[in-house]
């Protein structure tokens, strides 16, 4: 693909070397070691980017990034997303209400449904997603308000967190477990599914809520103190953070390996996202029969337990229903991406052969004038 | 006067100084040999205080070490930089831990403490050891061993021989009879030949220990002062208290770290001791060289700190802009601390932009500088390990003794040589002399008097008594020294007479030739015995002459003499230059003497002439008065040297003249001719004659036959005036500089310092020098001959201030070009047979001429490509990888969020991309060396630092933002709102900057890579090795939950990364992204707009083994149509 020509010659084949090696024996063994090195005359490859050598390479590259773009177009193309922002910011909005009169010591949970028709039916595992926007979770003063350690399961850590945590760290002299603005700000919102069937009906879907954290952290990362079981005493001298409605070792009274520090919300919300538009994985739901689609087409009726405001950043939530392949989400960036790349590669081979062709030409003609 | 000043020589420096005003005596010193107090009556005796005799050159003692070297480092701009950085991250807070600033800097600074510490732990074990040396002080009649130490001046030592003088020395005795000493300065300056020093006249009878403690007498002397070569002082003998003043000068200064060489032993007393001798004044660091490159790269460190300030001042800014709605800055999910809160909104925005900066702080990396200085330090064994530039006759290698100017090498644009020992030989044979028009040529081997071309038929053999006179001037005058079988490091000649084997010695080679000459023709020189020169004549009988006065050679004078008695006549013999020596002739037979002289000068042959003048012996009073009255001088002494010379060497008669050649060295003119091929102007600075000069320079190609000679000399400003002279020649150069490309300028010292010469009434000085300036300009030879040693500085001075400032470089291999080889960029010493003065003075030293070619064309030209593209890539990475973090600012709402995690914000330029920039930096070789140096002109690719030009460093800075765009943006937009796993999980901020990190760190070494033209298994080992460390790294790293960290934001992120297929498409697409436009510009360039060198590289190695030839494909360098013609192309410029 390259010119290149090989440089190998030892310091005793060089000619010019070699008179200088014309001395007598003693001279010579007065040298230093003599090495190819030395003497900077180390064999090498020396490749030489020309538009003869490029070329080729252009053309390749341009042929396998194509297809690879298309391929990839196609797949994101294939796949089912369905988004729903359920803020309520207009009156319209179902949760209009709950979002106007929000206030945080509100004990009564504020309920609002949300209704969509699927036009497709989603065929494959769905996955449920919430999206909040406005929401900066990658702000350094919030990155950084946790303490790893405490969500280690580490016990000193758990009684007097880290000073990152600042102003989440105490409350009411008590430390907060787990500590810091994170923590704090828990996405709490509850999402539940129904579709209506053809009577009218509304059926639940099952959510899976196990697998939506990375598997590494729900089994390394984070850790109960003192293990999984009687989480109530080992946080009894520590307080919930000031946010929550309930403390954290009753996150998930239902499954203790889904309590406490390593339930898999809690996970998923800690790992902070890295733009201020994000969607975090919710729920799962599995594919029953091979037969029937997921999630068949028709109305749904989202069930949203409405805790979270966003309205006071000018934030918003969504729900989203998708697909996922194996490139992950509906994504066209990559494939485009891919195709132009390989389409501008493509364009600049022809270029540079036009260019080598004129140049040859060029400069044989000029070479020929003196001779 | 005189007689009072011997007498009373307190009182009459007090006269002194009120009548004269001349003779400054405060600044000089007195002292008490043996510490005995002068006679009552003369002065009163006052113990001046001195330093001990201990030698201190280490910088730092144990305790002040750290303080110390602490200070000195972070003095310098840089340090101090990340010293701030470090600060500022320690004490307020910041988005990035004190560590990633303060490991870096820690380690900088360690190491180089720790190499400047072990440097003066041997300086110290040095001091110590000479301080500790014992050595031999009288005291009481009885010889005393003494701790170097503890010498104080006024004590009177006893050297033996092969020992070294522990301080600055003045003789009183030795044990030979006529009180002189054989002394070696080969540690000083180089010079391994004898010299003679010897003992004040009064004292030297006082030779064993119990005599020598009973002189009584004071010194008198300057304050110390670091020539070497000059002293002047004043011994007062009280002999039956009477006192007796001598005068003394540097021949009976015995100089510390000189060695007592053939006398068994000296007494002297100490004048200077400790700090205050002249080695160790003379022990002062030089001033430091730049190079232009390091001044392009203080430059873009303007720039890249302007560029990190306003990028910190925009974040600021913007950050209070978009901050203004409280709900951004302070929205219910992410309050502030109370502490926080209450702090004053400046002080909360002074804070933020430390912050930014120090956010950004990586943009001017510390690792540049240890890279710089490494490439340096570790590059320049490169020249030295050349075996090219071995000289086998001298065993003697190129040495480095300033690695900071390698790159400047390459930039060299004006070159200034020597004639003698730099491009002759500095070998001299004796080829002809004339005496009285008769031409005697002595060849080698053989005693030959013919040839005389004259219509005078030749006399026989005891012809005139001008020929007799005229070979006994020759064997006369002179310095030279006889050696008797004895092997000397110095210059060897062998004398085969009879059994014994002897050498004549001098410092001037000149005159061991002409000694050497006599000889063949029948007189040689035997030895000075007694104050006796001694002479073998034809007839082997033995003359003897008392040497009566050597009146020495000076390069003012341009001649020296000598006052000899022969059974009773009194004879000055003079020789020296043709100049020097007709004005002061009176008879003879000057016209035939000149032809001959100015013939021989025309075949480059050096001449010398040879006259006398018998002296009467009231004469020789006379003359004897004016010597030691301008002896006896205190201060000003040479000049009154020089005046008394002046009136004695008067009234001479002209003998004849001799001439000597001087071979050209090996390849002189090849090397000239290489240079001028590679756009350097040579010029040549000579302090010999003109024609010789002019000839020389036609032998080694300086001017070639078409060269059109200008001459702006003394002969031709006696018919015109220098102004009209001077825009003669501009107006010649100017008018037709368009069809001659080929001038040639000779210039002499006075016409010189004339045209150099600040203006008395007008504005005119100015011009002239801008005349001359641009007269040299459009010459591409000049040569300057009769130029004293400051009048070369001046040149190069003169022509590194012109308007285009060029690089200067000087050769050259004697005293008399170290001041020349201190003021141009870059010095170069030869490393000659004028001793080593100037090789140690110079930046770098080779043994020949020749070499320079190959220091220049290839090493220079290595080092400058390389250090260019190691500056430009330093900052084109580091743009690379602080300019996404600077991006991520508008999207993490610019609370100075790093993108990047802690380590690898830290080992980003320490590991990463640290090793294969260095490694390229040493042993890229973008062209084959051969190529190099048959085809100088590749040299002017980079003349002028082209590679370091501004729009360069701007399409490198450019590069590296649109890299910087890519990286990020892709990751934005894989990142934007969706999930690219096959799990549906999601990936945080810090997959984000983990997979912007690895398509940089990619990128960066892949660009390298591109850049790389020489592919050696280091190469690969280091590129890839790198990577394969940031895999392997990553890997770790988020492996483990290290116990030791705060945070596990790393913990598997990495390896979550690469299970994803999306995430390894995007880093392929973003790093072929990157690189695209960079291959695309180098191709398009190299196809539109090749520089010469480009090209050459495809051409093949000359001659390459044949064993090795079936590597390469035969039918690709046929096929490749860019190979034929650019081996045409080559062709053509050969």
């Amino acid at each position: 693909m390259m010119a290149s020509s090989y440089n190998a010659k030892e310091e005793d084949g060089h000619p010019s070397g070699a008179s200088n090696h014309g001395g007598a024996g003693a001279t010579k063994s007065r040298k230093p070691d003599n090495t190819a090195f030395k003497q900077q005359r180390l064999p090498a490859w020396q490749p030489i980017l020309t538009a003869g050598t490029v070329l080729p390479a252009f053309f390749v590259i341009g042929l396998i990034f194509i297809p690879i773009g298309i391929g990839l177009y196609v797949t994101s193309n294939n796949i089912k997303e369905f988004e729903i922002d359920y803020t309520g910011v207009e009156i319209s909005s179902p949760c209009y209400s709950c979002a106007k009169n929000f206030s945080s010591n509100n004990t009564t949970p504020c309920l609002c449904f949300v209704e969509f028709t699927l036009e497709q039916p989603f065929e494959s595992n769905v996955f449920m997603y919430y999206g909040l926007s406005n929401f900066y979770q990658n702000h350094r003063r919030y990155v950084k308000s946790r303490d790893d350690r405490q969500l280690n399961g580490d016990l000193s850590a758990l009684t007097e967190p880290s000073k990152e945590c600042e102003p989440y760290r105490k409350s009411n002299g008590l430390p907060i477990a787990p500590c810091g603005a994170i923590a704090n700000s828990l996405f709490n919102d509850t999402l539940e599914l129904y579709h209506i069937d053809a009577n009218g009906s509304r059926n639940i879907i099952p959510l899976v809520k196990k697998g939506i954290a990375w598997w590494t952290d729900k089994h390394v990362k984070f850790r109960n103190p003192g293990g999984n079981s009687n989480l109530s005493a080992v946080f009894h001298d520590t307080t919930k953070p000031e946010n929550w409605r309930k403390p954290v070792y009753e996150l998930d009274t239902s499954d203790p390996d889904n309590n406490g520090f390593i339930n898999e919300d809690f996970i998923v919300w800690m790992r902070t996202a890295a733009l201020p538009t994000f969607r975090k994985l919710y729920r799962i739901i599995q594919k029953k029969s091979s037969t029937t689609p997921t999630l068949p087409s028709g109305r749904y009726i989202l069930n949203i337990t409405y805790n979270y405001p966003v309205l006071s950043f000018d934030g918003r939530k969504r729900m989203i229903l998708s697909t996922i392949s194996w490139m992950g989400g509906k994504n066209p960036f990559l494939g485009i991406a891919y195709i132009t790349v390989g389409s501008i590669c493509f364009f600049l081979g022809v270029v540079l052969l036009i260019i080598h062709h004129k140049y040859d030409t060029r400069n044989n003609s000029s070479a020929d004038i003196p001779n | 006067m005189d007689v009072l000043c011997i007498i009373f020589p307190f009182r009459s420096s007090i006269d002194n100084w009120e009548c004269v005003g001349e003779e400054d005596w405060v600044d000089s010193r007195t002292i008490y040999i043996g510490h005995k107090q002068p006679p009552p009556g003369t002065e009163a005796f006052i113990q001046q205080r001195f330093p001990d005799n201990r030698i201190v050159s280490s910088k730092y003692t144990f305790w002040n070490f750290i303080p110390k070297n602490m200070f000195e480092q972070f003095r310098r701009v840089a340090n101090f930089y990340f010293l701030i950085i470090f600060l500022v991250q320690l004490i307020i807070d910041t988005p990035t831990s004190p560590i990633t600033s303060g490991l870096p800097l820690f380690f900088v600074i360690t190491v180089t403490a720790i190499k400047q510490g072990y440097e003066d732990w041997l300086r110290h074990k040095a001091d110590n050891a000479v301080n500790q040396c014992p050595v031999h002080v009288v005291q009481h009649g009885k010889v005393v061993r003494k701790q170097s130490r503890k010498i104080r001046v006024g004590d009177i030592v006893c050297v033996k021989e092969n020992e070294s003088f522990p301080c600055d020395l003045i003789l009183l005795s030795s044990s030979r009879d006529e009180g002189t000493c054989y002394v070696t300065t080969a540690s000083l300056d180089g010079e391994s030949s004898h010299k003679t020093y010897f003992a004040v006249q009064d004292t030297k009878a006082y030779n064993t220990e119990k005599e020598v403690d009973s002189i009584h007498a004071t010194i008198e002397c300057e304050q110390p002062q670091p020539d070497l070569y000059k002293f002047v002082g004043r011994i007062n003998i009280y002999m039956d208290n009477e006192p007796v003043a001598r005068p003394l000068g540097s021949e009976n200064l015995l100089l510390r770290g000189a060695t007592l060489k053939n006398t068994e032993y000296i007494y002297a007393v100490a004048i200077y001791t400790g700090m205050e001798t002249k080695m160790a004044l003379n022990y002062q660091s030089k001033s430091q060289k730049r190079s232009a490159v390091e001044k392009s790269m203080n430059a873009y460190l303007v720039v890249y700190l302007c560029i990190l300030i306003s990028k910190a001042l925009i974040n600021t800014v913007l950050k209070y802009v978009w901050q203004a709605d409280p709900n951004r800055d302070e929205p219910w999910y992410n309050q502030r601390t109370e502490t926080e809160r209450q702090r004053h909104v400046l002080i909360r925005a002074f804070t933020d932009f430390l912050a930014f900066m120090v956010l950004f702080n990586y943009i001017i990396p510390v690792s540049m500088y240890v890279t710089v200085e490494m490439q340096k330090f570790l590059g320049s064994y490169f020249i030295m390990w050349d075996d090219e530039m071995l000289d086998e006759e001298l065993g003697e290698r190129a040495v480095v003794n300033t690695s900071d100017l390698n790159e400047e090498l390459g930039q060299v644009e004006y070159v200034f040589t020597d004639k003698t020992g730099t491009l002759t030989e500095n070998n001299m044979e004796f080829i002809e002399c004339c005496v009285d028009g008769h031409v005697m040529r002595g060849a080698a081997g053989m005693d030959m008097i013919d040839t005389s071309p004259g219509p005078e038929a030749r006399v026989s053999i005891a012809c005139s008594e001008h020929e007799e006179l005229f070979f006994r001037a020759l064997c006369l005058c002179h310095t030279v020294q006889v050696k008797e079988e004895e092997t000397v490091d110095g210059i060897k000649h062998g004398i085969h007479q009879g059994k014994s084997t002897s050498f004549y010695i001098s410092s001037s080679p000149d005159e061991v030739a002409l000694v050497e000459g006599m000889k063949r023709l029948g007189f040689t020189y035997l030895r000075l015995k007694d104050s006796h020169m001694e002479i073998l004549n034809r007839e082997d009988e033995i003359e003897r002459f008392e040497l009566l006065e050597v009146l020495t050679f000076d390069s003012v004078r341009r001649r020296m003499s000598v006052i000899v008695r022969a059974t009773g006549e009194l004879f000055l013999f003079c020789k020296g230059a043709d100049s020097s020596i007709f004005p002061r002739i009176i008879s003879g037979k000057v016209d035939q003497v000149r032809a001959r002289v100015e013939n021989n000068a025309v075949e480059g042959l050096r001449t010398l002439c040879v006259a006398y003048r018998p002296l009467s012996p009231e004469q020789y009073e006379e003359v004897c008065h004016l010597l030691s009255g301008a002896k006896l001088a205190l201060q000003d002494r040479d000049k009154r040297l020089a005046e008394a010379y002046e009136l004695i060497e008067k009234d001479l008669i002209l003998l004849g003249a001799t001439a000597v050649e001087d071979r050209l060295q090996e390849k002189a003119a090849d090397t000239i001719e290489s240079l001028h091929k590679a756009g350097m102007k040579v010029w040549v600075l000579t302090g010999d004659k003109m024609e010789t000069a002019a000839a020389t320079c036609y032998a080694s190609k300086l001017f070639r036959r078409n060269t059109q000679i200008l001459e702006l000399t003394t002969k031709r400003t006696e018919e015109q005036s220098l102004h009209d002279v001077l825009f003669d020649l501009s107006r010649t150069v100017l008018s037709l500089s368009a069809d001659y490309a080929d001038y040639g300028l000779i210039i002499d010292g006075a016409t010189l310092s004339a045209v150099l010469r600040p203006g008395q009434e007008d504005s005119n000085s100015g011009s002239y020098k801008e005349i001359f300036l641009e007269i040299c300009r459009n010459c591409s030879a000049v040569l300057c001959c009769r130029m004293a040693p400051l009048q070369k500085a001046q040149i190069v001075k003169l022509i590194k201030a012109s308007k285009e400032h060029p690089i200067t470089l000087a050769v050259g291999d004697g005293a008399n070009d170290v001041s020349m080889i201190l003021e141009a960029h870059v010095g170069i010493g030869i490393m000659g047979k004028e001793g080593r003065q100037a090789a140690r003075n110079s930046d770098y030293a080779i043994p020949k001429f020749k070499h320079l070619k190959k220091m220049l064309l290839v090493h220079g030209h290595y080092y400058y490509i390389r250090i260019s593209e190691l500056v430009q890539y330093f900052f084109y990475k580091n743009v690379c990888f602080i300019f996404p973090q600077f991006l991520y600012q508008f999207f993490c709402g610019f609370s100075q969020q790093p993108l990047y995690d802690t380590a690898y914000l830290t080992l980003y330029n320490i590991s990463f991309t640290s090793l294969p920039i260095l490694l390229y930096s040493l042993i890229e070789q973008h062209i084959n060396m051969d190529i190099l140096k048959k085809d100088p002109s590749l040299y002017k690719d980079i003349a002028k630092n082209s590679l370091l030009r501004w729009p360069i460093f701007i399409y490198w800075t450019i590069l590296g933002v649109y890299d910087a765009i890519v990286m990020f943006f892709g990751a934005y937009f894989l990142f934007d709102n969706t999930t690219f796993t096959s799990n549906g999980q999601m990936f945080g901020n810090w997959t984000f900057g983990t997979l912007v990190f690895t398509v940089l760190v990619f990128t960066v070494t892949f660009k390298l890579a591109l850049d790389t033209h020489y592919w050696t298994w280091i190469n690969h080992f280091v590129i890839w090795g790198s990577l394969i460390f940031f895999v392997v790294f990553s890997l770790l790293w988020g492996g483990i939950i290290w116990p030791f960290l705060n945070y596990q934001r790393m913990y598997y992120v990495f390896m979550q990364m690469l299970s994803s297929g999306p995430a390894w498409l995007s880093i392929i697409l973003l790093i072929t992204a990157g690189l695209l436009p960079d291959v695309v510009k180098k191709v398009i360039w190299r196809a539109l707009w090749p520089t010469t060198t480009e090209p050459s590289v495809g051409t093949l190695p000359p001659s390459p083994p044949p064993s090795l030839c079936c590597l390469r494909p035969p039918a690709e360098s046929v096929s490749n149509p860019a190979l034929l013609e650019v081996t045409l192309c080559l062709s053509r410029h050969l």
